[in-house]
């Protein structure tokens, strides 16, 4: 007897119950982030930001946009999706993921994709509250829906890891606090690298966030100071390596399954 | 001959660090029976039951449901096994109504608001829809985690100590919402410590202990083999011997000779009917007694007595 291969409904099931949890507590899942970013703009952007000049042919506060974009999205991803698996395997709830029909490729879509599609929310809201303290214009606007598609994805894929990864909160918050954090402010989120003088320069190459930022930041501003190829091959493996590791963990139980 | 809903055979869990808990586990459940399945704390019900469900993987053995090897067919399985854990695991921010409705969705089944009413009205948790879960009393939280795991109508319903924690009402209420979900034809594995409810509710009764399934047998033949009768009789006067006239009898006496004491019957009625008789020829031996108390054996005092043989 063969059954269906694919539980679209567990799927849906899943995203929804996501999404909701995350509308549910909107202060903190959206409000929260866009209240950062916008601090942000206001001191960096339209305060120090006009007394700074241009950088890479645009103004610093159109420099920044795609950086601190590109911040909000890899912490935002990365929260939303640790903590959406990893609450249910702290109160024991995930024992109704791990006995229903659903298997490792719903519960990424189901997972991932309302992590991912929370930081699309966030990143709308972000994009649009910008205008209101900075001029700055996309560039590539359908490469940059697409790398923050794929940013969001690979991120929300990483923060998954993390969630079943992390046996306690404080886990869960070392990964993004000490090295998430610190290599995005490292990778060019408010400055460009080729500020940077040698050896710093090529030391900032071994940043991975580095291609990010800037792949983003080409989509924006039309430059950057590592190609977009490079910067969306980066993004692409990064990707497929979360997938990979993910469908190993499947496979073993590894954390989830006794 | 009865259809066989879940097959388990030589299944076998031994956890990192080398803690045997399954031992190669023969178990066989039929269709439409409420099961119970006994065991001390640590006996390894939960990974049995673990094990079923898709929690727990396996070292070793083979597990069919519905004819399907669980390993292989684990999706048209899982969509028809339902499960109420022992913890009251669930998000407790999420309303009633929602949480019952995503568990539905969850096993792949189309919204049914018609049907979750109605799992929502058995439990009486109707009027409770709209309230958050953690606002809820811990017996109607327990009640919520029945209607998550009846949202996808199952076949085979495990319920991993239903009635813990719950108040004496509460209790006999579960029980009447089992027995209802029986005559619905679902297949009921429910593991307890209160013997009482396996007494009351089950049809067959497993005793697990450190890993291995030490007995299956049905209830009443459980209750007739292993059963037992005791009458004390208080006398007035402290007798020397028994007489022989009460040989027939299995009976002795207290270090005093002050009581006279009845042992036997096997569970379906031999000992209340020999303490009547004893009664009748005592009178007529003109053996007076003060005192009588009797006390059939129950499914605990089973449980208890093959604990004790085990250690």
């Amino acid at each position: 007897m063969s059954g269906p291969l694919f539980n679209a409904r567990g799927t849906w099931a899943i995203f929804h119950h996501e999404l909701m949890r995350a509308f549910r507590t909107w202060i903190g899942s959206i409000f929260s982030p866009v209240l950062t970013t916008s601090l942000y703009f206001i001191v960096f952007g339209a305060a120090i930001g006009s007394r700074i000049s241009e950088v890479n042919g645009v103004s610093y506060g159109a420099f920044i946009v795609p950086g601190l974009l590109m911040l909000t999205l890899l912490s935002e991803s990365t929260s939303n999706a640790s903590f959406g698996i990893y609450m249910p395997r702290f109160t024991g709830a995930i024992y109704e993921l791990l006995s229903a029909p659903v298997g490792f490729v719903e519960t990424l879509l189901g997972f991932v994709g309302a992590a991912a599609v929370k930081s699309l929310i966030i990143a709308a809201i972000i994009l649009v509250t910008a205008t209101l303290f900075v001029d700055y214009q996309i560039a590539h606007p359908i490469f940059a829906l697409g790398f923050i598609l794929l940013i969001s994805a690979a991120f929300s894929l990483f923060g998954f890891i993390l969630g079943i990864w992390a046996d306690g909160f404080e886990r869960l918050q070392i990964v993004p606090v000490l090295f998430l954090t610190p290599l995005t402010f490292l990778g060019g989120t408010f400055y460009s690298i080729d500020m940077l003088g040698e050896p710093w320069r090529t030391v900032a190459l071994i940043n991975p966030i580095v291609y990010l930022v800037n792949g983003l930041r080409w989509t924006f501003t039309g430059s950057s100071d590592v190609g977009i190829w490079i910067s969306l091959s980066m993004t692409l493996g990064f990707l497929a390596v979360c997938v990979a590791v993910i469908a190993v963990v499947y496979k073993t139980g590894w954390r989830l399954r006794d | 001959m009865t259809e066989t809903i879940l097959d388990i055979r030589g299944l076998t869990k031994t956890y990192k660090g080398g803690l045997k808990a399954l031992d190669n586990v023969d178990l066989q459940i039929r269709k439409g029976e409420i099961f119970a399945l006994l065991g001390p704390n640590g006996a390894g019900k939960t990974t049995l039951i673990g094990s079923v469900c898709g929690l727990v993987r396996p070292s070793g053995g083979t597990i069919n449901a519905f004819g399907l090897d669980l390993m292989k067919s684990w999706r048209q399985s899982r969509a028809r096994i339902g499960l109420v854990p022992q913890e009251l695991a669930t998000d407790m921010f999420e309303k009633v109504h929602s949480s019952v409705h995503y568990s539905r969705g969850l096993f792949g089944l189309p919204s049914s608001p018609e049907r979750i009413e109605e799992v929502l009205r058995s439990l009486s948790l109707w009027d409770k829809r709209d309230a958050q879960i953690r606002a809820l009393s811990g017996g109607m939280k327990r009640r919520v985690l029945i209607a998550k795991a009846l949202a996808h109508d199952p076949d085979l319903l495990f319920l991993d100590e239903p009635t813990a924690g719950v108040d004496v009402e509460l209790r006999r209420d579960m029980w009447r919402q089992i027995d209802g979900l029986r005559e619905r034809g679902t297949t009921i594995i429910l593991t307890t410590h209160y013997i009482d409810e396996a007494e009351e509710m089950a049809d067959r009764v497993g005793v697990i202990e450190k890993g291995r399934i030490l007995l299956v047998e049905d209830k009443s033949t459980l209750m007739a083999r292993m059963g037992r009768m005791e009458a004390v009789f208080t006398l007035a006067q402290p007798l020397q011997e028994i007489p022989s006239v009460l040989s027939a009898f299995p009976l002795h006496q207290s270090e005093d000779k002050t009581q006279l004491i009845y042992r036997g019957g096997d569970g379906t009625g031999q000992g209340k009917r020999e303490v009547a008789g004893l009664t009748k020829m005592l009178v007529g031996q003109g053996i007076d007694f003060t005192a009588l108390d009797s006390h059939e054996s129950s499914l605990e005092d089973i449980f208890v007595d093959l604990m004790e043989k085990q250690e």
